[in-house]
Order: C-alpha cells, then structure tokens, then sequence
C-alpha cells in the first residue's frame, strides 16, 4: 500500500505507534485489521512462527490411511493416519512443480498422487514414486544426484492433546503440551475427559479480518449486549459469575460462565440494557436444559487457544471452532461438534437440538460475525484512528473478571501480538 | 384403435394419470405457497406447513453424504420454529435481507395413501441493503409430506445445501 512504511525486521518506533498507539493494549489502531503488509507478516511470525496451530479433531481421523486437507494460516496442509495409527501432517505442494496434491476435503488413501505428473507419496509425504524416473527406451531419466529420500512433500510438527491436533512450521514453538500450559489444560481436559464422537461441522464465511474474531471470543463485556437472545429468553443475566483465567502471555484464554438457578440480575439488568425483553418466553424451553457433565457446572466454556482453535460448550452444545484467515479482510470459521461416545440416544438428542445455540445460524451467536464485519466495514479506509479497549483497564483481575465486564484479556492479547509479531 | 373401443384397462389408465397429475399440482402448489410466505416475509405462518410434530433442518451436504447429523437449523416441532421465529423478530440481530427462492427438478414417490417423499432443487438470491443481490444458498430439499384434515404439511422437510459456507449468517429459513 503506498505511503505506508515498509516494516523492518523489529518494527520501528513509528511503526509500533501507528499499530499500538499504547503499549498496553488499550489501543488498537485499526490499520491492523486491514493492511496486507501486517498479513503478510502475521504469516511468517504467527502462522510459520513458534505457535501450534490446530488442524483436525482425532475423532475426524480415526481410521488408517484416513486423511482431512486444512490450513495453517495460508497453507494447505493434510494431516493423515498412517498404517500404525501415528498421525502425520504435511504441505499440500508436490515436491516436484508445486502442484496441490491432495483435491479432496477428506478421505481414506493409502497413497496421494499428484494429478500433473503422476508423483506419488505415502500417508507421512514420503516420496515413493516418480514415472519415467529411470527414462523411457534407454533415453535418460532423473540425474544419477536425485535422491528421492530427500524429495518428500513438506512435513509440519505434529502433535495431539487430548484428541485435538495441532500443527507447527517451527523448531521454536515448544513442545504442545507446555504451548497450550498450566492455565489451559484444565479447560480442555474438562471437554475432552472422555472419548468424543464427531457429529459434523458448519462453516461461515465472515468478511472481517480474524484478528477481530480473536478479540471477540477474549471479550465478555460484549456477550449479554449484543446477543441479546440471552436477554430475550432469561439464560445469561448481568451478576453472573465468571472466571476467565489465561495463558503467561495473554495469547490463550478460558472464560467460564457459571450456571445460576436464581434469577436475582432481572430487575438490575432490565434498568440497563434496552435488549431485555421482558415477557418473551421460548415455548420450546428444553432449548436452554443445562445437564451437568462436569465437576464444575458451567454453561459456558469459551477457550480460544491462539492462533487458530476455541475450544467451546455452550449448555450441552460442545464443539471446537477453526478460525482460518482468507486475507486480511476475510476468516472462514468451521464449527466442529461433538457429543461423547457414551451418550445415550435422549442425550445425542438434546445435543442436536442445542446445535441450534451456536455456528452459522447459532440463536446466541450468529450476531458474532456480523460484529466483526461491522468494525472491518468502518475501519479498512486506512485512518489513523484507534479502537479503545479501557474496560477494567487500571484494577486487577479479581475486581473485574467475576462480572464479566472487562477488555482486560483483549488488552492481554494485543500484548502478547505485538511480542509474537515484534512490533 | 377406434373410438368405440376405450376398455376398462384404459379407463383406468386414465384416471391413475388423473390422479397423479393431482397429487403433483397439490404439491407443487405446497411448495410454491411454502416459498411465497418465506419470501414475502409472512414468517409467522411459515410452522403452519408443517405437521405438529414435523422436522426441519437445514444441513451442509458434506455432512449429509458423510452420514452425519449435524446442520445449523434444527427444529423438531412447531413449537421450536415459533420459537426460531420469535428469536429472529426480537432477540437476533443481522441485516435486513430478502430471500428469492427458485426450485426445479421436483420428484416424488408416493410412499401410502397419504404419505408422499419429494425432492427438488432451489437457490436463494439473497439482496442484503448495498442492494447486490447473490447466490445465497444452492440445494436440494428432501421432504416427507403427509394429508392432514387441513391439507398436505410436511412432516419431515431437510434442506440439504451444497453452498458450504455460510455467508455471514443464516437467520431466516429456507
């Protein structure tokens, strides 16, 4: 974009100001939603940098030789099943002229061949075959110094965490387990505390950068303002309990909303926010049934683990969603439900039924996206103007977390970015 | 064959093509009504199509040709599409939309005396308030439609899309 100065390897001091007129996080100027110079970049520190990146649920891939092509940032990736039930990942470029190799959403393959010229690799990306490799009719083939060994497809870091896949272009990313930490792995093996069974996905294509929805899920000031379907219907008040704990450097969160049987916030609540809606009732009420499963009865687990995974369960509604950006002013967001493999048929029910809370047409939650686009619609004009996130800013967690009103984590977040990002 | 010579088997003949003409005009009639009240905005009507205990759900086709249920609109009953309804009228927020559906290809097989199975295929154009009007969702409807003292309703209607991203948001049925 002209005018704009290029980025140097540290980000200048103009730079981090233009981006983050505070270092804090309490100010978020909005060229960060919108220039391709910081997608770009986002690419090589975030998405090929020290992060994990998930990519499929085990449950997706339970089979040898099963396969699911997905992203991490802008690649494509295949994750795969191999015959001893080891998983492996690898970029979905031939070796030999940069073809994608793999044309299927997901599938079950001993081998993957690529369409241009026929070069065939195994479920780890081993190169096994090359046609003509020895020449055809006494005339040559491959030079004598063409080591196939050394021509396999691309491989990423693998690894899983409690059925969840992970991926990673870098040597510097730590080991997974200390990359999701002491302060996430409660949450997710509060989900997944037994075997799950994989019931489909939904995707949504929202034109807003994936930064915003980042944002979004770390930022429980919003959740009874803009879905006012909790409102509406009597499942969220203003008063309710939460916890959000998050990682050391702010980039995973885990805010928990905790179920409460009284309905003391209504007249507090209806004061202050013109979306209650008093009178309305759902006739079907059976939508909003909470049956604890858990040590801890919560209604609402939201755990983004950065860059690209929130781990969510809302009532009894549990599903992970895959955040892919598509360029700076586009994310694809693919909800993957679950239920447990020993649920019994009245339970898998109420699961569907309560598929309806959440995705693209989610009754508390398809006002998300809309959000995002909304800021990405006002704000990609280039200004210099910045977006404020002062919420709670000044007082410790403990003050202002229990309510749920804060940007605290928001602010977290944007500091742990400008590290990733070093800006 | 001359005209003195119409047998019963012709008769017969005659009225079955009768009857069949019948059934296919009452439910492409369902159908078009169906469409109409979507995309005239008269959604409170739209659970009267449906038996008390009909299904409607609306699942993304790679779901559906994996065996799996998941979707993004269930309702199971037409207390929970009066609820779906009450929500997008007062709680939901999205923009201002009209919907244009297009079917074609309709198919049915008479399962009894008053259980039909019907396909066919539909797009929604969607026009949002920048005006621009889009493909908004390609599909195929699966339907299992029952007589009823009121007419024909769907029991069961799936509308299983091939459009696999959602754009933005979905809110209003299909």
């Amino acid at each position: 974009m002209a005018g704009l100065p290029e980025l140097s390897a540290n980000g200048s001091k103009a730079e981090r100001t233009m981006y983050f007129p505070r270092p804090d996080g309490s100010r978020i100027g909005y060229r960060i939603y919108s220039s391709p110079e910081i997608y770009q970049l986002e690419q090589e520190r975030i998405f090929r940098g020290p992060t994990w990146s998930f990519v499929a649920l085990e449950a997706e891939i339970s089979q040898p030789h099963d396969f699911k092509s997905s992203f991490v940032g802008d690649t494509p990736v295949v994750v795969t099943r191999n015959d001893d039930n080891s998983l492996s990942a690898w970029v979905n470029r031939c070796a030999h002229r940069g073809a994608m190799v793999c044309r299927s959403a997901r599938g079950n393959a001993r081998s993957h061949v690529c369409a241009y010229h026929q070069w065939s690799y195994d479920t780890r990306g081993n190169l096994r075959g090359i046609p003509f490799k020895h020449g055809v009719k006494g005339m040559p083939g491959m030079p004598p110094d063409f080591d196939q060994k050394n021509h396999g497809l691309q491989p990423l870091r693998l690894d899983s965490y409690r059925g969840l896949i992970f991926a990673s272009f870098s040597d510097q990313a730590p080991p997974l387990y200390d990359y999701i930490g002491p302060q996430m792995r409660p949450g997710i093996d509060r989900i997944f505390h037994k075997p799950i069974s994989y019931l489909g996905c939904t995707r949504q294509y929202i034109k807003a950068n994936w930064k915003l929805y980042n944002e979004n899920v770390r930022d429980p000031y919003h959740a009874s303002l803009l879905h006012a379907f909790f409102s509406t219907f009597n499942i969220y008040r203003a008063g309710m309990r939460f916890r959000i704990v998050m990682s050391d450097d702010g980039m995973h969160d885990w805010l928990a909303a905790f179920h409460a049987d009284h309905e003391d916030g209504n007249a507090a609540y209806r004061d202050k926010v013109a979306s209650f809606k008093e009178g309305l009732r759902l006739e079907h009420t059976a939508l909003l049934d909470n049956v604890n499963e858990y040590d801890e009865f919560i209604n609402t687990h939201i755990q983004p683990i950065f860059p690209q995974l929130v781990v969510t369960q809302i009532q009894n509604s549990l599903a992970v969603r895959q955040l892919l950006p598509k360029g700076p002013g586009n994310f694809e967001l693919i909800f993957y439900f679950f239920g447990y493999a020993d649920d019994t048929p009245e339970m898998r029910a109420h699961r569907m039924m309560q598929a309806n809370l959440v995705g693209p047409a989610g009754l508390i939650s398809m006002e998300d996206g809309l959000a995002t686009e909304l800021v990405q619609r006002a704000t990609a004009d280039g200004s210099d103007a910045a977006a404020i996130a002062d919420m709670g800013r000044g007082v410790s967690d403990e003050q202002q977390i229990p309510s749920g009103i804060s940007e605290g984590h928001i602010r977290a977040f944007w500091r742990g970015y400008q590290e990733l990002m070093r800006l | 064959m001359s005209a003195a010579a119409i047998t019963e088997a012709d008769r017969h003949g005659a009225e079955t093509a009768l009857t069949e003409i019948k059934l296919w005009f009452d439910l492409h009639r369902l159908q078009e009504r169906y469409i109409s009240t979507i995309d005239s905005d008269r959604l409170e009507e739209w659970p009267d199509f449906f038996s008390e205990d009909g299904v409607y759900e609306i699942v993304p086709k790679e779901n559906a040709d994996q065996g799996l249920p998941v979707g993004i609109f269930h309702c199971f009953g037409r207390a929970m599409m009066r609820d779906r309804i009450t929500a997008l009228r007062n709680a939901n927020l999205y923009e201002a939309h009209i919907y244009r559906h297009m079917t074609s290809g309709l198919e049915f097989k008479q399962v009894d005396a008053s259980t039909v199975e019907m396909q066919s295929n539909y797009v929604v154009i969607q026009t949002l308030t920048d005006g621009e009007s889009r493909v908004y969702q390609a599909g195929r409807y699966f339907d299992r439609v029952v007589r009823t003292p009121q007419g024909w309703r769907y029991q069961s209607k799936r509308a299983i899309y091939d459009t696999s991203r959602v754009q933005t948001l979905l809110v209003t049925p299909i």
